[in-house]
């Protein structure tokens, strides 16, 4: 009964994804410390920081794929708990999308995009297949759709993993670093797919140090440095007048060169 | 970054620049010693082929009924000849053998299916062999249904007894191996620390030992009057043995496989079973096939220990008939028999394992 309530709570909240006072350790090392962290339906957040820092750890908690110690995290205003049901059932609100993209070989895009719409929504294969082509369209790859992830560029696979994270039909979406393992060449046709989907109004958070694609889409730019969030802003604050010096510092780093 | 190259293997040159003299001259004689270990390998082999030849094929005796059809100095298959039946078929009731030879030739046709690369459905045609075959086996053999007569399983021996121990052995260790492997990897420390110790304990324990447990301990689990069928016991030993060393290649595939697939299957809602099943357990499968094939050549070879406790497989049937008082002094020609019916089997498994493990190197798609 409570869980009936919390989910029809859930899907009017104007907040997405809110973390309080969120620590984490690996062993000694404290990796994430006293996060908060709120984010609005519809908002669009990029996360950048040096290497080490703590993003991927950040966004990765918001899903459970890493476990945090301290603090609370609520997904669509419900409460991440040990418990394996919820874990699920807040997974299927969050799209994921990884850096090395980790589609699955042994079956075609077709499959790499039906497999969870048929197993975890109980959709019936066609109605699958005809979602799945829709948003490979979108992402402008339908005519790969029987090939297998290994025929295709870095690129190629990037966006077929969008589109199967899509066809789950998330109501935010998490990308960690989605376009770093990727050729230059290929870096666009990715961020082109992002911006769109930004601009469809999709709730994002996205570990990237594309500063363009910062400023185009972000609402917000968060710092991380030592597993702190050390600034957030608007880009083009952010961008032109960085408040604290780890913040100056690593915006001369990548923006130097 | 996934890299799929497609490498090509370094070929020969073609024959015209190198021929079969050119190949004696740089592999046999490229020099003085290579030259003079070529000619002892070359003696040696003499010293041993030709007597093996003349003993096997040119002085042996190929019919007959009795041993006075040996009259040569050769081998007296006739021997062989007269057994064969109980050495494939054990004490079966002759009347009854098409049953066995129709689980055979079932048998041979699931397995060439599998093994023939252009054939469709292998997944079904696994999945038959693995479930609906073994009841299908027992049925048949054991009969009592569908107006069959019983033969009991004392009477079962020879060839047919040992792949009956073997494949279902093997059939049986798989899904308990696999589920020993993930419960190893589990976090649950009661699931992991079961697991473990069922494995360690099993894997340190010789195969003789556990079929005389079988056959003296398990009779002591069961309640009085309840008695465990011989084979049965056997068969029971044999499994859990097996699922040890199973669960060991399963794990090692499942190491295979990059954590980030089990992560973008949980992102996508999937629970534990299903990223198991539908992601990491198929992806894995491909990579254990050489391992799961070379375990099943050494339990194969294995079930020869049945012997030690009653039961008669292919070399214990042979042994038998070694004492029949009507042909004695034909242990050679038995033991070389048996000895060929094994390294035929276990010849073409390993070949077949050789083969698979090529085409897995060539490229991860299907
Ligand atoms: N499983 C783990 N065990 C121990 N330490 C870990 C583990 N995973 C990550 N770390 C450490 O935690 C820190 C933060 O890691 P994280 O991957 O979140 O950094 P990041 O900001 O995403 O860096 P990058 O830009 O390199 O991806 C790093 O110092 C890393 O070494
Ligand atoms: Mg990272």
């Amino acid at each position: 009964m409570r869980e009936q309530a919390s989910i029809s709570q859930a899907s009017t909240t104007a907040t997405m994804v809110e973390m309080r006072g969120v620590n984490k350790w690996y062993g000694d090392f404290h990796v994430l410390r006293d996060i908060d962290l709120t984010v609005a339906r519809g908002e669009r957040i990029v996360i950048c920081g040096p290497s080490g820092s703590g993003k991927s750890t950040l966004i990765r908690c918001i899903n459970h794929l890493e476990e945090h110690q301290q603090g609370e995290i609520v997904v669509a205003g419900m409460p991440l708990t040990q418990d394996v049901k919820r874990i699920e059932q807040i997974r299927r609100r969050v799209g994921m999308v990884f850096q090395h993209f980790n589609l699955f070989p042994h079956l075609t895009v077709l499959e790499n995009c039906c497999l969870a719409q048929m197993w975890v929504q109980k959709k019936p294969r066609r109605e699958a297949e005809e979602r799945a082509m829709q948003y490979l369209e979108r992402v402008r790859i339908a005519e790969q759709a029987r090939k297998y992830p290994g025929q295709l560029s870095g690129g190629q696979q990037q966006r077929v993993a969008i589109a199967r994270s899509l066809c789950m039909h998330p109501e935010v979406m998490l990308f960690d670093e989605p376009t770093s393992a990727l050729d230059p060449e290929m870096i666009k046709e990715v961020l082109d797919v992002m911006v769109e989907l930004a601009e469809e109004g999709m709730t994002m958070l996205c570990v990237t140090h594309e500063m363009g694609f910062a400023k185009t889409v972000a609402d917000r730019v968060i710092f991380m440095d030592q597993g702190q969030i050390i600034e957030e802003n608007a880009p083009e604050p952010f961008f032109h007048n960085p408040q604290s010096e780890r913040t100056q510092l690593f915006l001369s780093q990548i923006l130097g060169h | 970054m996934i890299h799929n190259h497609k490498t090509i293997e370094a070929r020969p040159a073609p024959s015209s620049t190198i021929g079969p003299i050119a190949w004696l001259r740089t592999n046999l004689f490229s020099g003085p010693i290579n030259t003079l270990f070529t000619l002892l390998a070359l003696y040696l082999l003499y010293l041993l082929l030709v007597p093996a030849i003349q003993w096997a094929l040119i002085n042996a005796d190929w019919i007959g009924t009795s041993r006075e059809d040996c009259s040569r100095e050769g081998a007296c298959w006739v021997f062989v000849n007269a057994r064969i039946g109980q050495f494939i078929y054990g004490l079966y009731p002759r009347d009854e053998l098409w049953r066995v030879n129709v689980i055979f030739a079932v048998f041979a046709i699931l397995v060439a299916w599998l093994a023939i690369p252009r054939l469709p459905l292998k997944r079904w045609v696994a999945a038959v062999t693995l479930i609906v075959f073994p009841i299908f086996v027992y049925f048949l053999l054991y009969g009592g249904y569908f107006g069959l007569r019983v033969v009991e399983t004392h009477r079962w021996g020879g060839l047919m007894l040992t792949l009956v121990l073997a494949v279902v052995g093997m059939v049986a260790a798989l899904p308990i191996g696999t589920l020993l492997a993930l419960g190893r990897r589990s976090h649950m420390p009661i699931v992991k620390s079961f697991s473990v110790v069922f494995i360690e304990f099993w894997r340190g324990v010789p195969l003789i030992t556990v079929l005389f447990m079988a056959s003296v301990m398990l009779p002591l689990f069961m309640p009085t009057g309840v008695s465990v069928d011989r084979l049965v016991r056997a068969l029971i030993g044999i499994t859990l043995f097996q699922s040890a060393y199973m669960a060991e290649v399963v794990r090692g595939g499942l190491q295979a496989i990059p954590r980030g697939q089990e992560e973008a299957a949980a992102a996508l809602g999937m629970g534990y079973w299903k990223r198991m099943g539908l992601i990491v357990l198929p992806q894995a499968l491909k990579m254990m096939i050489p391992g799961i094939v070379n375990t099943f050549i050494s339990l194969f070879k294995d079930t020869t220990l049945v012997m030690i406790i009653g039961l008669f497989d292919l070399l214990g049937i042979v042994q038998a008939a070694l004492s029949d008082s009507r042909w004695l002094g034909f242990a050679l020609e038995g033991y070389v028999f048996a000895g060929l019916m094994f390294w035929i089997f276990c010849f073409s498994m390993s070949r077949y394992s050789q083969y698979l493990e090529r085409k897995l190197h060539t490229g991860h798609k299907r």
